[in-house]
């Protein structure tokens, strides 16, 4: 997997316009994070990726084969994706990190290597899921995630509901595992200074719209668009221009 | 019973109208048009029955058995509103569990192939599937709706809809089967059930009648299984694309 393409895509709920007209690429082996105020069609847009939604309007395509074409089972395991709320399964963690795997046949899943590529040592192997704190939970889900083995990962907004502490952690963690396995990483903020700090590649949505995207230094320090400047600059919200 | 005296008991809903009144329930009207309605289904049922049981026809039986089936397909359908062809689901659920069970019922000679036996057995089995299939379909709803996030967390995961569904499917089936469960282990203490009631009220001695009262608790919790096993089954797909995605 090298690319994926948006080519005029929409995506309509009943009548209500959730995404329109998005055109773009994203290259592989990047982080790119996508800002744009509540509402704006974020994690619409992520979702078409890994198909949880297929687009009402154009297409898209990775490796120039449109997503459809694949087999969306084994899409969604090379597509992982790691959500704001961590839904762990009850048990486990090791259960959690097997689920993947087990589901597609396979019984031994080195829970270890997955734990220790999140950080965290294997006495968690045994540990409930009921007893992890927010920050652990999620970096479980990530690892989870990590044990399909995916080329590409989405993350909607995974440290909103963390603690700065916590945050760090996922924020490096993320950065690391982007080199350490080449992965590519569309990741979701609502943080500015999070999207600045990871994000190689920025992409800015409004209103369902496509508004900029492009190098993460070039987007902040010199947007090219009125919306991004005044999105940036805090003065536009879900509800318009202040 | 004379007539005079089932007159007479039908003046106990006097007492129910009387608290919804004194307690300004609002429900007066209701229970005045249950009543009615009560009597006039029971006494119509009444001549047919008796008309069937005297006719003796395996085609009449039959057909007693699948009117009673539709009724109650269409009426547990109304707590699945919103499941596309939850009708169909939960009739064809409730058929496959009477079918089974009634089968079995013969093959073992519990019962003969009468209309005086197959359509009350049948309506006990129909009539609690009923209850039973409609729960499973109102629970499933509820925990597609409120657990999208999960379910979602499966899929993006590559789990199929059938292994996202896997837990709610869990919690419906249970829940349309509780009831039966629960009543079955207060059988005989907290309650004297129907069949065994009407037949010491016939004249039957007691120990005969806990013997088809057992038969009955059987022949309901095998129905109600098979038919919330069913129309679990056959449900959950309508809430997802043939690409396992949410709707």
């Amino acid at each position: 997997m090298k690319k994926i393409k948006f080519i005029d895509v929409g995506f309509k709920d009943h009548d209500d316009v959730i995404l329109k007209d998005i055109s773009m690429e994203i290259s592989f082996g990047y982080i790119y994070t996508i800002i744009g105020p509540s509402g704006a069609g974020k994690s619409t847009f992520i979702k078409l990726i890994n198909r949880l939604i297929d687009p009402t309007e154009g297409k898209i395509l990775i490796d120039e084969k449109n997503i459809k074409d694949y087999d969306i089972i084994k899409l969604r395991r090379r597509i992982g994706m790691v959500f704001q709320q961590p839904y762990l399964f009850e048990g486990t963690v090791e259960d959690n990190i097997k689920y993947g795997p087990m589901i597609r046949g396979q019984r031994d899943t080195n829970v270890d290597y997955y734990l220790s590529m999140v950080g965290l040592d294997k006495s968690y192997r045994t540990r409930k899921v009921d007893d992890l704190s927010g920050g652990e939970a999620q970096r479980i889900s990530i690892a989870r995630s990590l044990a399909n083995e995916p080329t590409v990962l989405l993350l909607d907004e995974p440290t909103s509901a963390l603690d700065p502490a916590s945050t760090q952690v996922i924020e490096d963690l993320v950065i690391e595992l982007k080199n350490k396995l080449n992965l590519t990483i569309i990741w979701i903020t609502h943080n500015m200074e999070q999207a600045k700090r990871v994000g190689d590649f920025t992409i800015f949505i409004n209103n369902g719209r496509l508004i900029e995207y492009g190098n993460t230094k070039a987007f902040f320090s010199n947007p090219k668009n009125d919306l991004t400047r005044l999105f940036i600059n805090g003065k536009l919200t879900k509800e318009g221009i202040e | 019973m004379n007539v005079l005296s089932l007159v007479m008991s039908s003046s106990l809903v006097l007492i129910s109208i009387f608290i919804s009144y004194y307690q300004k329930l609002g429900v007066e009207k209701e229970i005045v048009i249950g009543s009615i309605r009560a009597i006039v289904q029971l006494t119509f049922v009444g001549y047919i029955l008796h008309y069937i049981f005297y006719a003796n026809s395996i085609l009449f039986t039959l057909a007693m058995v699948i009117a009673m089936i539709i009724v109650a397909g269409n009426n547990a359908a109304k707590r699945g509103s919103g499941i596309p062809h939850v009708f169909y689901f939960i009739t064809i659920s409730i058929a496959f569990g009477a079918a089974i069970t009634l089968t079995a019922l013969i093959l073992f000679g519990s019962i003969h192939f009468r209309p005086q036996e197959v359509i009350p057995v049948s309506g006990m089995i129909i009539g609690n599937a009923m209850v039973s299939s409609g729960l499973t379909v109102s629970r499933l709803k509820d925990e597609v709706k409120s657990r999208r996030h999960e379910i979602e967390t499966y899929l993006a995961l590559g789990a199929n809809s059938r292994q996202a569904s896997q837990k709610i499917l869990k919690i419906a089936i249970k829940t349309g089967m509780m009831p039966t469960i629960d009543s079955m282990k207060t059988l005989g203490i907290v309650q004297l059930p129907g069949m065994m009631t009407g037949l010491i009220l016939g004249g039957v001695d007691p120990v005969n009648a806990v013997k088809y009262q057992m038969m009955v608790t059987f022949m309901m919790t095998s129905t109600t299984a098979i038919a919330c096993f069913t129309v679990a089954l056959l449900s959950y797909t309508q809430f997802f694309t043939k690409n396992h995605q949410l709707i």
